[in-house]
């Protein structure tokens, strides 16, 4: 980026020249010594470094909690950035009360990223405000001293205090949530001034000096965990500039999903949540609300992981890319997509613009399995999306996909290929599971043995048709005549 | 009252080591581990690192002025390596530099040459070599081999327990500032100042009065910062005395978890006879633990081990060995429970085998088998207020276990694919370090002439609420407004040769030590009083809410007027104490002795859902009846209870330590070791303290509660197995820990492994 970075930092501007790859959370703790947020593991696994992004849109600023560790300082510029330090008024938050009085905090050291997330849960107008939304809004934070049940108590005395009256609504805006939590002193009064302020922050156009070696980075979730600390010094392009990449919309009966869709977003449309209903479950196994916060939907493809949650999802629905180099643009469908480990058929001057699927048919069900040692936070062991259309038991088309089976994320073809026709019994699905097991070629690893992943894609196999079809199959019906 | 540091945790305030104000010309170090598990050490080229930004010097394991030596009980244990390295991740070299991301890029241009040498990292092929630390031990009770002959019932097994990384959220870390005539002040994250003292000293040939430890607080512990931290400290005091700059040493994660030990893997083979009634009558058992590279703390936790070897049983023959195998994993070390976990979760194994081979409920066997009053422990010792009978009731009557039975039985009969599991999980645990002499205390109590006070112990606030307890002990003592105390940091020239925060002890020590001090000061005050109130006889004088009381009537005077008028008096305002605990012994030569000033006893039932078409499992419930004694503060008890549960599944469960053959550590970040989250735990938990129970040798009749609740969640490897049983009965379950999903899944499908292997033909 050329210029400096400006953005507001708590209640003051801040105009800086470091590197935009660095991390938010290496310039807070070193250049600014705000040492409220910590480093817990640099990876977005634990929450002890979580911090609000608060950002300009139509109604007032948006915030979201995220983990500063995995964040470019780049992305900030025109935005808000709120640490500890910038929700600290002279008495206690309710928050922050709510955690001293229920015992929520004994080391100490994960609590300020849980204050930032308890307070990021209240910030966003969409969160369901009971014992599960708490839950939800502690999915990225790790605690290794209460065991939780205090925070969640914690989070309970919040809603009563500030809840009780039903002051949460769905019509909320962001502003006037804004207002009402200030008003509750859950904020500080200075977050009324910030809109004003943000307007005042001009544009950066980020232009790509094209003599040093530069990186492209969407979300960074994945990347700045591989490698974070040579970002850090890299002339990294930050790709979520680009606003243009971030909408979903409808046309010709398909959907097209700017690659720079947040997994979080992409779980709350409408558009999505039409065409895959339990969108909404799937997300919340798929990444914590944090990372869930600032991962891509075009980042999870490019980044070519074997198990990337959202990939596997996206092949079951007959998903197509486009790329533009300049002006010339060209069309691959993500099922050839993938060549071989983080091999990809894309060119290095090639920019993901668009991710488009088909509008499943009313007559098509979907689903979405996932196995991983702990079921949420956690990275799939082995995952699988299927979209299958059917008359009554007869099967007219299935498209099914499996990640963490193969060097790439697999689309079975052959085992697709076989289930067209068949009708839904025990014996097609198992011998479509025989084909499977050639098409796939797992290796033992950290997730599990070659073995086990075996099994699971069987099992998951049964797992789709017994869910999507309940009243044709059951899984004893399997166990009978295994 | 509320943990004392929350409100500033919640802000962010609270200050850890690297939170603090950076010394000017503060320098940064980055620690190079050993690349194998074994070899020789051929050469270490420096040149290229040492020509990198910033880089102030490297130090290597000839630079060390003192003695290379680490090891707290057994001196085997290099800082640096010299000639051979024993475990991945043993510190090599260490790069300082002016920041830290100059001294990693350094490290990165070290060329280590080293010749690879055989690595062993099974305990019991390392037991095989005659790779054993210290003695293996035997205790002996009745007699074992006799007692099979009366057996109506023998069963055999194995257990293979897995070890666990400590995942205190804040990694190790300390800061080293030289200090005028070649002394030297750390600020540590360390359980054990003294250790980090007196290695400190070692290392550098210094005596232990020229190095000053000083620790605020920790960012959770759980043993992994009672030896461990020592090398660390150590690191960053070598580099700031070969500098004569300050510096800070602060390890990532992925190294924390590469370069440090965790608790001890073990594997144990078991021999349990019964009575046809389900009586245990004989139980002959051996430990081999995995200590890894050196001996660390694991001849203490062997110990523990053994002495935990039957739970909350009596057993009247029994027979426990356990050796530390010495293997080429980092070494192991203290961990919550320090030991008695792997011995418990063998005992309960065992009793899990029996009850499947007489056909009867696991349940059965363990109530019938409680440890009832005057009860003998294999170690000699008899159970003085057992508890394990009255908490089980307890437990059985407010939690419904009977209609929890019949509740699961139900479910189970009315669902294919998903199945329940419940199991109960009686726990007793033996309070005291079983290192004789660390159980001893200092407190040192200042009162200011404003009335306020000043608390300096040997105990260190890891998140425990240890400063909140002695906050309390203090102010109660004294009869004064708790917020007129303060707790001091830890510091090692406040008060000397401190034992570690640990063994659950630290509350009992030194607030029995503070309570010594406060009263020694409340007795000069008191004799004072009386001379200017021209009164009687001091005892009958008390402090109550800061007013003076003689006979029960207020004499007029407040704490102030009390203060003020000893200091115009010239009476000392100060205090020392000193508390050891009283009562214990232990013979190691017989294995016989009176170990522990007193028992925790407590029963939780456990109740899970196991998804057997996934191999996935939820916790639906656990419920705990705990015994306490007189509850100090049932705030951070019942933090301390939740916390050491959570901690207690996940061991059984999702944590799993993946090391490969030659020993490299895989699972070695927090994307790939899974610790409970939010959602693992279970929205169905109650925690009933025991009520009635009289005090023990604690403060004010309190009991320790840091470890002996992580043991409940054992009850959780068996929960799950009693589920995967009802969908599989003829499944061959092990008694293999932790059981992840992926062991469900594979054990409820033997002929998958069977299939997969004819396709393989």
């Amino acid at each position: 980026m050329i210029g400096g970075i400006r953005f507001l930092l708590n209640d003051s501007d801040v105009l800086t020249d470091v590197a935009p790859g660095t991390l938010a959370l290496d310039f807070l703790r070193r250049d600014k010594r705000l040492v409220g947020t910590k480093e817990g593991c640099k990876e977005g696994d634990c929450g002890a470094c979580v911090v609000l992004v608060g950002e300009l849109f139509a109604g007032g600023v948006e915030y979201h909690p995220v983990t500063s560790c995995l964040l470019p300082l780049g992305e900030l510029h025109g935005k808000h950035l709120v640490t500890i330090e910038g929700l600290n008024r002279h008495a206690l938050s309710p928050v922050q009360q709510a955690i001293v009085d229920t015992g929520g905090s004994q080391c100490g050291f994960c609590t300020p990223g849980i204050v930032m997330s308890l307070t990021g849960f209240l910030l966003d107008p969409e969160t369901r405000k009971d014992a599960r939304g708490c839950k939800n809004a502690l999915g990225g934070n790790l605690c290794r001293c209460t065991g939780y049940a205090s925070l969640i108590r914690a989070g309970r005395q919040v809603l009563q205090k500030i809840g009780g009256n039903n002051i949460f609504t769905n019509e909320f805006s962001e502003n006037a949530t804004v207002q009402m939590l200030i008003e509750q002193q859950v904020l500080p009064a200075y977050f009324q001034s910030i809109p004003a302020r943000l307007k005042n922050i001009p544009a950066k156009v980020q232009r790509r000096d094209r003599a040093t070696p530069y990186c492209l980075v969407a979300g960074g979730t994945d990347l700045y965990v591989q490698k974070g600390d040579a970002l850090a010094n890299l002339n990294v392009h930050l790709l979520s500039r680009q606003s243009g990449l971030k909408q979903i919309k409808l046309s010709e009966k398909r959907v097209h999903i700017g690659p720079l869709t947040t997994f979080e977003a992409f779980a709350r449309h409408p558009i999505i949540n039409q065409s895959i209903p339990d969108i909404q479950k799937y997300s919340h196994y798929n990444a914590s609300w944090q990372v869930r916060n600032r991962a891509t939907i075009g980042g999870n493809i490019i980044n070519a992981s074997p198990i990337g949650d959202m990939t596997a999802l996206l092949l079951a629905l007959e998903s197509d890319l486009v790329f533009r180099a300049g002006r010339k643009q060209r069309t691959v469908a993500l099922k050839s997509f993938f060549t071989g480990y983080k091999l990809f058929d894309k060119a290095a001057d090639e920019i993901l613009t668009d991710v488009i699927f088909p509008v499943p048919d009313a007559g098509s069900k979907i689903n979405f399995e996932k196995v991983s040692k702990r079921q949420t936070l956690d990275i799939a062991t082995v995952n699988s999306g299927i979209k299958i259309v059917a008359d009554g038991a007869l099967i007219r088309k299935v498209e099914l996909s499996m990640g963490g089976v193969a060097p790439i994320p697999l689309f079975l073809k052959k085992t697709c290929d076989f289930l067209r026709n068949k009708r839904v019994m025990p014996e097609y699905i198992l011998q479509a599971n025989d084909i499977a097991q050639s098409e796939i070629s797992p290796i033992s690893d950290v997730r599990g043995s070659s073995e086990y992943k075996r099994l699971l894609v069987r099992q998951l196999l049964i797992a789709h048709f017994t869910k999507l079809f309940p009243e044709l199959i059951q899984v004893r019906a399997f166990y009978e005549a295994h | 009252m509320k943990h004392i540091d929350a409100a500033a945790h919640t802000r962010g305030e609270s200050q850890y080591v690297d939170d603090s104000p950076q010394p000017l010309g503060l320098l940064h170090v980055a620690v190079l581990g050993s690349p194998l598990a074994h070899g020789k050490i051929l050469s270490i080229e420096i040149e290229d690192a040492l020509q990198c930004d910033g880089v102030i010097t490297i130090v290597l394991a000839g630079d060390i002025p003192g003695e290379n030596q680490i090891g707290a009980i057994i001196p085997d244990e290099h800082l640096l390596a010299e000639k051979e390295v024993f475990y991945v991740g043993e510190p090599v070299a260490i790069v300082v530099a002016e920041n830290f991301a100059q001294a990693l890029q350094a490290k990165n241009k070290i060329q280590v040459q080293i010749e690879e040498l055989s690595a062993v990292t099974d305990p019991r092929a390392a037991f095989a070599n005659g790779q054993i630390i210290g003695t293996p031990r035997t205790f002996v009770f009745g007699d074992v081999e006799n007692a099979w002959k009366q057996c109506d019932l023998i069963v055999e097994g194995r257990c293979d327990m897995g070890g666990q990384e400590h995942v205190y959220l804040e990694t190790q870390r300390a800061r080293a500032v030289p200090l005028e005539n070649g002394a030297m002040r750390l600020y540590a994250s360390t359980q054990s100042p003294y250790a980090v003292q007196r290695t400190v000293a070692g290392i550098l040939g210094l005596p232990h009065h020229k190095i000053e430890v000083d620790v605020k607080r920790l960012g959770g512990g759980f043993g992994g910062k009672e030896d461990q931290a020592t090398a660390w400290s150590c690191l960053a005091a070598l580099a700031a005395w070969k500098t004569g700059k300050p510096v800070e040493l602060v390890l990532p994660r992925h190294e924390d978890m590469v370069m440090t030990g965790k608790r001890h893997p073990y594997s144990s083979d078991f021999k349990i006879g019964l009575s046809a009634q389900g009586k245990i009558l004989a139980y002959d058992v051996k430990h081999y633990q995995n200590s890894g590279a050196a001996a660390d703390l694991s001849t203490a936790v062997l110990e523990r081990t053994l002495f935990h070897s039957t739970n909350a049983y009596f057993i009247p023959n029994t027979r426990i060995f356990g050796a530390c195998c010495r293997t080429n994993l980092p070494p192991n070390t203290a961990f919550r429970g320090f030991g008695g976990p792997q011995g418990m979760f063998v005992m309960e194994s065992a009793i899990a085998k029996a009850a499947e081979q007489l056909n009867i409920q696991r349940e059965e066997i363990q109530r019938r088998n409680l440890l009832c009053e005057n009860d003998i422990f294999p170690y000699g010792q008899h159970a003085h207020e057992a508890r394990a009978e009255k908490t089980w009731a307890e437990a059985e009557n407010s939690f419904a276990l009977p209609g929890l039975k019949e509740r699961v039985a139900q479910f189970n009969q009315n669902n294919f694919e998903k199945k329940k599991g419940y199991a109960v999980m009686p726990i007793c645990f033996g309070i005291s370090f079983t290192t004789h002499f660390l159980n001893q205390a200092g407190a040192l109590v200042h009162v200011y002439t404003d009335g306020s006070v000043s608390v300096s112990t040997g105990g260190v606030e890891m998140g425990q609420g240890f400063s909140t307890n002695i906050t309390r002990i203090a102010a109660k003592a004294f009869g004064i407004n708790q917020v007129r105390v303060k707790v001091e940091s830890a510091n090692t020239t406040r008060v000397a040769n401190m034992s570690p925060s640990a063994a659950s002890a630290t509350t009992d020590l030194n607030g029995n030590a503070t309570i010594n001090a406060v009263t020694e000061i409340v007795d000069r005050l008191k004799s004072l009083a009386v001379s200017e109130l021209g009164l009687g006889q001091k005892e009958k004088l008390s402090l109550k809410k800061e007013r003076l009381f003689y006979a029960g009537k207020d004499t007029g005077w407040d704490w102030k007027k009390l203060v003020q008028t000893a200091y115009l008096n010239r009476v000392d305002l100060s205090a020392h104490g000193f508390y050891a605990t009283p009562g214990i012994c232990f013979d190691k030569q017989k294995e016989k002795g009176h170990p522990f000033a007193y028992h925790v006893y407590g029963t939780a039932l456990l109740e899970v859902t196991v998804d057997c078409l996934r191999g996935t499992y939820n916790i639906d419930s656990t419920k705990i009846v705990h015994d306490l004694g007189r509850p100090l503060n049932e705030l951070i008890d019942r933090g301390q209870v939740e916390g050491a549960l959570a901690q207690g599944l996940g061991w059984m469960t999702l944590e799993e330590l993946i090391f490969d053959k030659r020993g490299h550590f895989l699972s070695n970040s927090l994307a790939t070791y899974k610790v409970p989250d939010v959602f693992f735990m279970p929205d169905d938990l109650e925690i009933n303290f025991l009520q009635t129970a009289p005090g023990a040798s604690g403060p004010y009749g309190a009991k320790a509660v840091g470890e002996p609740p992580f043991m409940y969640g054992i009850g959780l490897f068996f929960a799950i197995r009693h589920a995967m049983r009802a969908f599989n009965p003829k499944a061959d379950l092990p008694f293999n820990s932790p059981l992840t999903p992926e062991k469900v899944l594979l054990q409820l499908h033997p002929q998958w492994g069977i299939d997969a292997e004819n396709r393989r033909r």
